[in-house]
């Protein structure tokens, strides 16, 4: 099928199978590997997306339920190689290990932040419910995201 | 190749389903896309996602009756004040399903659909005599919930059949609404056993009414009138509940699995209900 969608930012045109995985369309077929996959089964946030505003898992959604919406992957968070402040809250709390949880958690943490500028820790912890980390432990997240919503709310960062 | 298809309509739907035989619907794609890749469904040669039908996507009032549509998702209906003022035992159980990104995927139709003994709607539908509409190529028929399921993941869904709502009665004459699952975590975790509750209790502090049913402790959904017989007239206290939760041990037919053993579901389904007694009668 003709797939017609706004990928980060611009309109985008490609040949595709409906029934591709959206994680693999946009690892593959685009070359945008900060989306991540590790349980494919809905467990673990890795392959979180903004579609339409909030996140979604690009594992378990098919490409032909993407045309018409506009999905943000963490490539197009930055603008003018400025950092979102949520990566920057990220990299200032060591909310990063291994990293690869961290596409997802980013994407996950602006979602929650936009609806909820600002989240209690109980509120964050439940917002990001659905991302799993082996390596950070969480309090290092929680703390970023509580940083992030700060810097949002003093209008310094987008 | 799978082809899938996407209707915006209910007539385009309709279509669809006569000219595609074979074809499966989905909505949320949390239970269908998991079980197909991990083998555990076939995959069809057409499927058919439900999320942009208008009509299947929205909560509203009709006197005494809320209607649910089947797309709804569990993060749009904690987000309905229909649904948060009038439905607090099924809003509980929706808050503990999944993850926020499970919640903002599944819907309430693909709980129900899925027909699994766990599935956190259940239980609640179960107390507040759900009822179902369902739309064929012939026409609508409404369907109680508890004649829907049949089995773990059967239920009496015709061929080019599907799932349009869930119809609920407002609960006017409850005042103690309680829903509680026990799983290995808190977080993305089916349940081992849950209860979900609803009672009316005067201001003596004595249950005038109670609906009680449990998920994860049989086939499907245990709703028991005994035990609700047992626990009306009766003061809502521990020694009450611990009676009542014995007897609770016999009517209920849980299996052993990865996540629990029959014995310790038993006990824990009798034990859930010791929570009602903690409960303040007059809180919703
Ligand atoms: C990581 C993870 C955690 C989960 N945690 C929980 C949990 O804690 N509690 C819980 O109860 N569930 C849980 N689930 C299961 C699942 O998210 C829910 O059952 C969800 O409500 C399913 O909705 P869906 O729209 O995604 O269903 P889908 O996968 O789209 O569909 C499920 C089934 O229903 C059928 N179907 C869907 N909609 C209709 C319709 N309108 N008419 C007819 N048939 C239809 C489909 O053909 C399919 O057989 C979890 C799933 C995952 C992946
Ligand atoms: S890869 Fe999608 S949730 Fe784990
Ligand atoms: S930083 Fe390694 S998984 Fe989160």
């Amino acid at each position: 099928m003709k797939l017609r969608f706004v990928l980060n930012g611009e309109s985008v045109e490609i040949e595709v199978r409906p029934d591709r995985r959206v994680v693999d369309l946009l690892r593959e077929d685009f070359g945008l590997t900060g989306t991540k996959e590790c349980c494919g089964s809905g467990e673990c946030g890795g392959c979180t997306i903004l579609v339409d505003g909030d996140c979604r898992l690009s594992c378990l959604m098919l490409a032909a339920q993407l045309h018409g919406r506009e999905v943000v992957t963490i490539e197009g968070l930055s603008r003018n190689d400025r950092l979102h402040a949520v990566q920057e809250a990220f990299m200032e709390h060591g909310a990063v290990q291994c990293g690869f949880c961290t596409p997802g958690m980013v994407l996950a943490a602006v979602s929650l932040l936009a609806r909820q500028p600002r989240p209690s820790r109980e509120q964050i912890r439940e917002g990001l419910s659905g991302n799993i980390c082996r390596c950070t432990g969480y309090v290092k997240i929680v703390d970023a995201v509580e940083a992030a919503a700060l810097k949002l709310a003093n209008g310094d960062r987008r | 190749m799978t082809n899938v298809l996407i209707p915006e309509s209910m007539e385009e739907l309709r279509r669809i389903l006569e000219t595609h035989p074979g074809a499966r619907v989905y909505a949320g794609g949390t239970d269908l896309l998991v079980k197909m890749r991990s083998g555990l469904e076939a995959v069809p040669p057409c499927l058919v996602c439900l999320e942009r039908i208008a009509e299947l996507d929205a909560v509203s009032e009709h006197g005494e009756v809320v209607r649910i549509g089947a797309c709804v998702t569990h993060t749009r209906l904690l987000a309905d004040p229909v649904a948060t003022e009038h439905l607090p035992v099924l809003v509980r159980a929706v808050e503990v399903l999944g993850s926020r990104l499970i919640r903002n995927m599944g819907t309430i139709g693909g709980n129900v659909c899925t027909a699994s003994p766990a599935g956190d709607t259940l239980p609640p539908l179960y107390v507040l005599d759900a009822e179902l509409e369902l739309r064929g190529g012939t026409g609508s028929r409404i369907v109680a919930l508890k004649d829907f399921i049949k089995g773990p993941g059967q239920t009496v869904l015709g061929e080019n059949e599907i799932l349009a709502a869930v119809r609920i009665r407002k609960p006017r004459m409850f005042n103690l609404f309680h829903y509680e699952k026990v799983g290995q975590r808190k977080g993305l975790c089916c349940s081992a056993v849950s209860l979900a509750a609803m009672l009316r209790v005067s201001s003596g502090g004595v249950v005038e009414d109670a609906a009680l049913a449990w998920g994860s402790v049989g086939p499907t959904v245990v709703r028991s009138r005994e035990i609700e017989r047992m626990l009306i007239g009766k003061e809502l206290t521990a020694e009450r509940m611990r009676e009542a939760a014995a007897e609770v041990g016999k009517i209920v037919s849980p299996i052993s699995d990865v996540r629990a053993d029959a014995a310790y579901r038993r006990a824990v389904a009798g034990n859930l209900l010791l929570r009602l007694a903690a409960r303040d009668g007059s809180s919703p």
